[in-house]
């Protein structure tokens, strides 16, 4: 059965296609080409929603991205959609949707009793109320976000995918209206790679709605469609239908959102529901139109009240008629054509109240003709009737507009038709950081100076005639094309159509109601964020002046709709509070996004596993079937220990400890970032960068080196070790192998290009397994025939090549656990077998794998540092206690500020030891410590903890902290207090736990 | 975002490159005779320019290749990219905001 409100005929809708839909858990019938809005008006549906503050009624006021009232929430579950306009919502078959902002149900809300106490809600409200204390903001912000806020989140992760693309093209022309399209066909028929995207489904934009308008004396929807075939046959243009260009950023840099599935029943497996267009145009022509403006009158926000453009819409697009019984408001000419056409539609036109003082113009005129009552210099003052609009009181204005003259009369009607002129869509421009100028003729804010290559054409550059949009469109096309090299030869001379725009006009931006402002009934300013003419005047009167002060106290101009039907008039009012012209209040920031976008099409596909590359080393799949547990090092997995059946992370860590002092332990240590360093001055490079001396290096040797920022704080250490005269390989922390080489290649190309260094990055290219223990050496003896590896012959910080396991490798004895060690670098293609090879072998030693808790525990036994845990970049060598790597005859990086007057002050913090009085406390990593326990909320912290372990070896809890002055305090207690009251009394000591001498390392 | 014509791959998306700051700031080589303030000068207080302003940019995720930009601070216009070492062009600093 049609709905009750569809006409028979007419409208770009096809009825026999017939889609059923559920809204607020009825079924209904629309047809393929309406929206969810134009669907609901054709069965009546009119209450679609309740406003966001006072939870009054509301209905559908557009029929386009500037809906502000009709917001809906779209699907179920995990698949859903808040706050999703109904008026652009594309109807399709099952299609399930449902109010928004109310409870237990559109029809009756209890919260409709903010409406009854909104003199107890004024502008400000939550500022003002909800101030102290501040701990039960909380709990305020639980309440006002159900009794306030908009849609509901998903339920779940989101089941659909998104996609990201790049491109690139010569012209993206925005808006496939009358203007965009001669736009489009002027620069594509150049040549130029032109990107054509619209909103909607269809291209035509206002052209769609125009029953009588024609384009080179053939109705405008033919040369629409003609339009349509001549680009998409040219192969230099792309359409993107569905698509909003929802932001301008720098450079021609355009966002633009495409909407792939939502429109389809069965949504194809292969393709993403939305995609982000991520393109940067060489020259865009904006040619976005224009948004029709409300009046502000008394209770002009109740269902059934809509742009008079939406009626012309709904009838002439749809084929729905909106009301049996209307009124028309308008100040202007152009909204007749409203009058005329539900005139036509078989709508009673009850009357055209019409705030002008002489009713004149051409579309005036016809509507005089046709016997319709027009009601000169009169205003509405009052609206009636509750989930929809019953009657308004209608009353003439006094001489200078600013009253009614008395009570008016009362005419019953179901739809009221508004307009108060139009406003160019200049968010585009304006995100472009364009110009915006007022047009004093069309009460409007037009596009000034583009800031980048960029023009604005048609109804969005303030010229409201079809005429004037081809000519426009036509001309800033060919422009564009022209702009980056086309000729503009074969192009057409512009499409000629009439060229009338709305006016004759009247601006009265504050229509008189019944009562004085304030005092009952609520002239609406911004619906979607229930701000009223009264809000406004409130914050003036309370001394608010700046616009953008006005907009964030009120919150009007906000929210999804950013104002796309509010600004003007709220600026309009704010000027006629203070007397002064528009243009001086200024007008508030578009900001983007023009409408909400997807957050989905951000993330794209970077989501779970794509979302952050997970790097493993040669090894990673031989620690998986040992049963290793891993930790994140940066993007790479580590073993962070090695649990035997039955072993909890302790008893693991504790066993892996000891065997490598008592035996012989195996770590994978192929995450450490590998510089390999060449050319004639590496030494000379080596030298500048690291604190201590290079140049006298020997080949076949290793040394430490730290590395400082030019602020003199400790960037990173690692041991660099000389593979021939001009050739070093450096070795960085696992997490800051990318910043160093960053670093490195900042100073050789920036400060010191005369040097001849080359770096390149061998992080992966190779395989470490380090082993340690006093069984090392025999370990390694047994896999190698061709190193000599008496200490004699190996001495500690050298390194050999030669064959292990077969494999050729560099092995280095260094150490990072204090005891007898080796580096065993192979390729990288070598890492899995040489481990193997190494296990295999090391059985007879009891060869026991560790992970990096061991190697931490291992480290701060015997004091070494790790960059990032025991520094934080505000540390310096001298901090470290590490005087001894600083050469003091030569420049590196960061050594002048160590001479800084600051770095002698004796409370600096310096690494020292701790010893827990208890030796099973372990003190918390990041622990803060004090002199002495004080009663009052607030204790002088002396530093932190900045490593924290149970010691296996020492058999006893070790620490690291940096404590101010902390060399001078050896021996003091300090104690750190806890959260849950308790305190660790600790005292400081060296930071060297175990083998101070150094014997098992050199052995 | 930005576009920045790499002098050595071309033009890319502004996300391939990380920021240098102020750009013609030479490492003082008499470190030693310097003022605390004075390598304080150095190390930490760069030009606020409103207008034109000499930077440095590195292209990261491309060629890793340091070089200069002549931007402009007010319409982020890129007025010149040329090679680090080398001396600004002429550049024509009319404001177009």
């Amino acid at each position: 059965m049609p709905a009750r409100f569809r006409l028979t005929e007419g409208g770009r809708i096809d009825r026999s296609n017939p889609i059923s839909f559920t809204f607020n858990g009825k079924v209904y019938q629309g047809f393929e080409g309406d929206t969810l809005a134009s669907a609901l008006l054709a069965n009546g549906v009119h209450l679609v929603g309740r406003s966001f503050k006072y939870h009054r009624p509301r209905g559908i006021m557009s029929a386009g991205a500037e809906e502000a009232n009709a917001l809906i929430q779209v699907g179920e579950g995990a698949r859903t959609d808040p706050n999703l306009r109904a008026t652009q919502i594309e109807l399709v078959d099952g299609l399930t949707a449902s109010s928004q902002n109310c409870w237990p149900s559109v029809e009756f809300d209890v919260s409709i009793v903010n409406n009854l106490a909104s003199r107890l809600i004024p502008s400000g409200f939550y500022y003002k109320t909800f101030m102290w204390p501040a701990s039960l903001w909380m709990t305020y912000e639980k309440v006002i976000r159900n009794a306030a806020g908009l849609g509901k989140a998903p339920e779940g992760p989101d089941p659909d995918s998104y996609d990201r693309t790049f491109a690139h093209c010569d012209v993206l022309v925005v808006g496939a209206g009358p203007t965009g399209l001669a736009a489009a066909l002027s620069a594509g028929r150049s040549g130029a790679r032109v990107i054509l995207s619209e909103q909607e489904a269809t291209l035509g934009g206002s052209l769609q709605s125009e029953p009588n308008l024609e384009i080179e004396g053939k109705p405008a929807l033919e040369w629409v469609e003609a339009a349509r075939a001549e680009l998409e046959g040219l192969e230099n243009v792309r359409l993107l239908t569905r698509t909003q260009t929802y932001g301008y950023f720098d450079h021609n840099f355009i966002g633009l959102m495409e909407n792939l599935t939502d429109h389809l029943k069965e949504k194809p497996a292969n393709l993403p529901r939305h995609r982000l267009w991520k393109l940067r145009a060489k020259q865009v022509v904006i040619a976005t139109g224009s948004i029709e403006r409300p009046l502000v009158f008394s209770d002009n926000d109740r269902p059934g009240i809509m742009l008079a453009s939406a009626c012309r819409t709904y009838l002439n697009r749809y084929g729905v008629k909106p009301g049996s019984k209307a009124v028309l408001f308008t100040n202007n000419d152009g909204a007749y054509a409203a009058a005329l056409d539900m005139h036509k539609a078989g709508i009673h036109v009850a009357a055209i109240v019409d705030l002008r003082a002489n009713s004149e113009g051409p579309l005036t005129e016809a509507a005089r003709d046709a016997g319709l009552r027009i009601l000169t210099d009169h205003a509405i003052i009052a609206t009636a009737g509750d989930k929809r609009v019953k009657a308004v009181q209608v009353a003439p204005l006094s001489a200078d507009g600013e009253s009614a003259r008395g009570g008016g009369e009362k005419i019953d009607c179901d739809l009221v038709a508004v307009s108060g002129g139009w406003n160019p869509t200049v968010h585009l421009h304006s995100q472009s950081r364009g110009k915006i100028l007022f047009d004093d003729s069309h009460a409007c804010f037009v596009p000034g100076d583009s800031a980048q290559a960029s023009t604005v054409a048609g109804a969005c550059n303030g010229s409201f005639g079809l005429g004037g949009c081809l000519s426009e469109g036509h001309d800033a096309g060919l422009a564009a094309a022209k702009a980056v090299g086309f000729d503009g030869k074969g192009s057409a001379s512009a499409p000629s159509a009439e060229d009338r725009d709305f006016l004759p006009a009247r601006w009265l931006w504050l229509v008189p109601g019944d009562k004085p402002l304030g005092h009952g009934g609520k002239h609406f300013v911004d619906v979607q964020n229930d701000v009223t003419a009264a809000d406004l005047h409130l914050a003036l009167r309370e001394g608010y002046r700046s616009i953008e002060h006005v907009k964030r106290y009120t919150t009007t101009g906000m929210g999804t709709d950013q104002g796309k039907t509010s600004n003007v008039n709220a600026i309009a009012i704010v000027s006629q509070y203070f007397g002064c012209p528009i243009p001086d209040v200024g007008v508030t920031t578009f900001r983007p996004p023009y409408t909400p976008v997807t957050f989905g099409v951000f993330a794209g596909r970077d989501i779970g596993d794509l979302l952050d590359p997970a790097r493993k080393t040669p090894m990673h799949a031989l620690h998986e079937q040992a049963g290793a547990a891993f930790e994140d090092v940066g993007q790479w997995k580590r073993p962070w220990y090695f649990p035997h059946d039955g072993e909890d992370m302790h008893q693991a860590v504790n066993r892996e400890v000891r065997a490598c002092r008592d035996s012989v332990g195996v770590m994978d240590a192929s995450t450490l970032g590998k510089i390999d360093i060449q050319g004639k001055d590496a030494a000379e490079f080596l030298n500048r960068i690291y604190t201590n001396a290079w140049l006298k290096l020997k080949i076949s040797s290793c040394r430490y080196g730290l590395m400082l920022g030019e602020n003199g704080m400790v960037m990173d250490d690692g041991v660099t070790s000389r593979l021939g005269e001009n050739h070093f390989l450096m070795t960085t922390t696992s997490g800051n192998a990318a910043p160093v080489l960053a670093h490195l290649e900042e100073y050789l190309q920036t400060e010191w290009p005369e040097l001849e260094v080359y770096l390149t990055s061998v992080t992966e290219q190779f395989a470490t397994v380090s082993i340690a223990g006093p069984n090392a050496r025999k370990l390694l003896a047994e896999l190698t025939d061709d190193i000599d590896l008496s200490a004699e012959a190996f001495p500690f910080m050298t390194f050999r090549q030669g064959r292990v396991a077969g494999i050729p490798a560099r092995v280095f004895r260094i150490s990072f656990t204090g005891d007898l060690s080796y580096e065993i670098n192979v390729p990288a293609s070598y890492g899995a077998a040489l481990w193997q090879a190494i296990m295999n072998t090391g059985e007879k030693y009891a060869i026991t794998p560790y992970g990096t808790e061991a190697m931490h525990v291992l480290r701060a036994e015997k004091g070494f540092i790790i960059v990032g845990q025991d520094t934080d970049g505000s540390v310096t060598p001298i901090d470290l206690g590490m005087d001894w790597i600083v050469s003091k005859t030569k420049d590196f990086v960061g050594r002048r500020s160590l001479y800084r007057a600051d770095m002698d002050k004796p409370d600096r913090k310096q690494l020292v030891g701790l010893l827990t009085d208890a030796p099973d406390t372990v003190l918390p990593e990041g622990a803060q410590l004090v002199e002495k326990i004080e009663t009052g909320p607030t204790m002088a912290m002396l530093g932190h903890v900045t490593s924290s372990y149970h010691s296996p070896n020492c058999e006893r809890s070790i620490a690291m902290a940096l404590i101010k002055g902390g060399r001078a305090r050896m021996g003091q207690k300090l104690y750190s207090p806890q959260a849950d009251g308790k305190v660790i009394t600790c005292s400081v000591s060296d930071v060297v736990f175990y083998d101070k001498e150094g014997e098992r390392t050199r052995g | 975002m930005l576009e920045i014509n790499c002098p050595y791959c071309g033009p890319r998306f502004e996300t391939e490159f990380s920021y240098g700051g102020e750009a013609h700031i030479e490492r003082p080589k008499d470190s030693e005779n310097l003022s605390d303030e004075e390598w304080g000068e150095y190390v930490f207080m760069n030009s606020n320019t409103k207008g034109v302003f000499l930077e440095r940019w590195v292209h990261t995720s491309g060629c890793r290749r340091w070089f200069n930009v002549a931007r402009d601070t007010v319409s982020y216009k890129i007025l010149a990219v040329y090679e680090t070492g080398t001396e600004p062009p002429e550049l024509d600093l009319r404001k177009d905001v």
